[in-house]
């Protein structure tokens, strides 16, 4: 599911941790089931780490090289270590022409990073996603899986206290 | 769960009709919450838990969830369905006016302070009977006469808002999988695609290829395995259809599939659907899973030795990945990069193999079709259109939400009378997400039918419907949606990956005021090259929306020119792209 959800520092990276080895048990492994291996890493550590793309090109029987090419094509993977918990703040269209873009900066001023990027105490992720389907509640923020509507630049941080 | 009995009679099929009925339409009161995605984040989850909370003792109230009942704009709705059959339903019910609703029900008195959206009748009935009903003081409009409803013709909605997305029962009740039941008795799978052919339907997903001729293609092509997809990966910023559908009636998309894949002589179905929509994804898994166990899915489907199955794939956040042969490169592992077609996935698709690729709305238009009979769909719509189409309607307007209309409904009908916008202060209408352009408002008497909306300069698209105030600016609209293509460009052919590029950089000058004649006569030469020489649908049609606001609204470009922004949105106070600029990849 979304790569915010479930980010695992407390699991760990262990790629053999019995979370993550149960939601790699039904995959065949080849080539065909590297995208759902990936995004079962990605769900039980936050993001990819190098020792687990070189064990699913290991275990999947796959050139680590397409791996790699697989892992930085899809912007789902982040290769670097999330914040526990992760902005997104929708930039589709009905959220932009309703302001997101002020609201974004909020969140940049506020938290001192860019989209892409971890807080400092790594406790968030600033993302852009580009539409959530809640188009009739722009300009609309998730916070892990949570949807807030109509937020306005002025509330934005107090959403983060509410979602604690 | 308990594991049930295989249907395997057309009796069996009608009892479980009967238990969707007494669900559906209780002797006891039944309080429905609209809980797809719109109505929880409008706070649904909390009114559901309160109201919950309210009548926990009063054994004679229950409370459920329905899905969307597409008026996004007055969420969180909650129905009060009576045993009688009348429903009222009330709007904006946040947690007040939750616990205000249980106790006023409770006591068997009217809710204060609660509005009232309007009534309708729960009869056993496909469609809502137009039998004057009334609340307890009789003032309130009928649901289906209120200026959002009433030009809207619900095919594909028709469940929405209505059943237990996750009950099969209901979904049998409202006539689900009698369609099946006919079709798998009662045709050969030639029949089922001369059928659908008859109906003219188009696929819904934006291209407007005829579904009939894809079906026979895919089943006449060679192959040894077939394969049927459902394109749910709904990427145009601005669009939710299909999000709406998979959250609110899942059994429509599987029966739809599942239709098809005995037509097509598939065995197996994938649903691609955005990992951006995990409510839809786990209302799906509950529906395979249900249908599993009453024998509508697997091995021997209602008894008539046909296999069939359907699993879910999730998307890992790639627009290009929702062309066809990018999607299913995607489903195989691999980097979701378009590939020049023929060959159509038709003949080699999914691991080489003959595959059919619909969107979600044109599967879940199948089983009506074969309900009804090709000639009621074909007598819908227009002459080269056929049937419905359902718009997420949003933007400057009051009455945003999803509109479903027989198509060849007027874009003003759509946007002023549907969607209440007030005429003098709009602007225009975006269609067709970043393939899509604007349509200026002396264009509003446009038909929405695929050809019309080619002739103004925009597509019918998946069926985002975007209404722009005076105070949108044209240019940076235009420079939003190739800032999007531009980073969504995968990046295989050179003049999509260069040509967006390039563009984005003059519309970025534009938006600043630093642009000159020439660089709009040089954006509009780029337009050309980028649509003429692009390897796939996201290249090829990344430069509408520049196309068509230079259409209609070259005069903002020229003001740009000057250092001033007709609307006044850019050139002196904007900051809009700072973002994208220092942001550096997405997430």
């Amino acid at each position: 599911m979304s790569s915010g959800s479930h980010n695992g520092a407390a699991i760990g990276e262990d790629v053999q941790s019995v979370a993550l080895q149960r939601s790699l048990s039904h995959l065949e492994r080849d080539a065909t089931a590297v995208l759902p291996a990936l995004q079962a890493v990605q769900n039980a550590f936050g993001y990819l780490p190098e020792s687990a793309l070189e064990y699913v090109a290991a275990e999947f029987d796959t050139p680590l090289s397409q791996v790699v090419g697989i892992a930085t094509f899809y912007e789902q993977f982040a290769l670097e270590p999330q914040g526990e918990h992760t902005i997104r703040v929708c930039t589709g269209t009905a959220c932009h022409v309703n302001g997101s873009a002020d609201v974004l900066d909020t969140y940049r001023q506020e938290l001192g990073v860019n989209p892409g990027e971890v807080t400092e105490d790594g406790t968030y992720t600033l993302a852009e996603v580009r539409c959530v389907g809640a188009c009739s509640l722009a300009p609309v923020v998730m916070i892990d899986d949570e949807t807030f509507a109509d937020v306005n630049p002025d509330d934005a941080m107090a959403l983060l206290e509410e979602d604690e | 769960m308990s594991v049930e009995t295989p249907i395997t009679t057309r009796p069996e099929l009608e009892d479980l009709a009967d238990v969707g009925r007494e669900s559906l339409y209780p002797d006891e009161l039944k309080v429905l919450v609209g809980r797809a995605s719109c109505g929880k984040a409008a706070g649904a989850d909390d009114a559901f838990d309160a109201l919950e909370q309210t009548v926990a003792d009063a054994e004679e109230i229950t409370v459920e969830s329905t899905g969307c009942l597409g008026f996004c704009a007055r969420e969180p709705l909650v129905e009060v369905v009576y045993p009688d059959g009348r429903g009222i339903v009330y709007e904006d019910v946040r947690h007040e006016a939750a616990v205000e609703l249980g106790e006023a029900l409770i006591a068997g008195r009217d809710p204060s302070g609660v509005s009232v959206l309007g009534v309708r009748s729960h009869d056993d009935n496909t469609s809502i009977p137009s039998d004057q009903i009334e609340d307890a003081d009789g003032s309130a409009t009928e649901l289906s006469t209120l200026d959002f409803y009433a030009n809207q013709e619900r095919i594909v909605l028709r469940n929405a808002g209505l059943i237990d997305p996750e009950s099969v029962a209901e979904y049998v009740a409202r006539g689900g999988y009698f369609p099946l039941w006919d079709a798998l008795h009662g045709f050969s799978p030639e029949e089922v695609i001369e059928e659908i052919q008859a109906s003219n339907l188009r696929g819904r997903g934006g291209a407007g290829f005829p579904t009939g001729l894809k079906w026979e293609l895919t089943r006449n092509a060679s192959g040894e395995e077939k394969y049927v997809i459902c394109n749910a990966d709904e990427g145009d910023p601005g669009a939710y259809m299909d999000r709406s559908v998979l959250e609110s009636d899942p059994f429509a998309v599987i029966e739809g599939m599942t239709i098809g894949g005995f037509a097509i002589g598939a065995e197996t179905g994938i649903v691609f659907v955005r990992a951006e929509y995990p409510l839809a994804i786990r209302r799906l898994e509950e529906a395979i899973e249900a249908a599993r166990e009453y024998g509508l899915l697997g091995e021997d489907i209602l008894g008539t030795g046909v296999d069939f199955d359907v699993e879910i794939k999730e998307g890992a956040g790639a627009f290009v990945a929702g062309e066809e042969t990018a999607l299913i490169k995607s489903i195989e592992s691999k980097r979701g990069e378009p590939e020049p077609r023929p060959p159509y996935p038709a003949e080699s698709g999914l691991y080489g193999q003959p595959t059919n690729i619909n969107n979600v709305e044109t599967w879940a238009n199948v089983p009506r079709i074969v309900e009804h009979g090709a000639s009621w769909f074909d007598d819908i719509g227009t002459e080269a259109s056929s049937g419905t189409k359902v718009f997420s309607l949003t933007g400057d307007l009051d009455n945003t939400g999803l509109v479903e209309v027989p198509m060849g409904t007027s874009i003003e009908e759509i946007v002023y009378e549907i969607g209440g916008a007030d005429p003098g202060s709009i602007k225009a209408v975006q269609t067709g997400g970043p393939s899509g352009g604007c349509i200026a408002t002396e264009r509003f008497e446009t038909p929405v039918d695929y050809d019309s909306l080619q002739d103004v300069g925009s597509i019918m698209g998946s069926g985002g419907m975007i209404v722009m105030d005076q105070d949108t600016c044209m240019v940076e609209v235009a420079r939003y949606f190739l800032s999007f293509t531009q980073e969504e460009s995968c990046g295989k052919c050179p003049p999509c990956r260069i040509g967006t590029k390039h563009m984005l950089d003059i519309l970025e000058t534009l938006t600043e005021g630093r642009g000159s004649e020439a660089d709009i006569e040089r954006l509009e030469e780029l337009s050309t090259y980028v649509a003429e020489s692009s390897l796939c649908g996201l290249g090829q049609t990344a430069p509408t929306p520049v196309e068509s606001t230079l259409r209609y609204f070259r005069s903002e470009y020229e003001a740009h020119l000057d250092g001033e922004c007709p609307a006044g949105e850019c050139v002196s106070g904007a900051t809009h792209d700072q973002a994208a600029e220092l942001g550096g990849e997405d997430v």
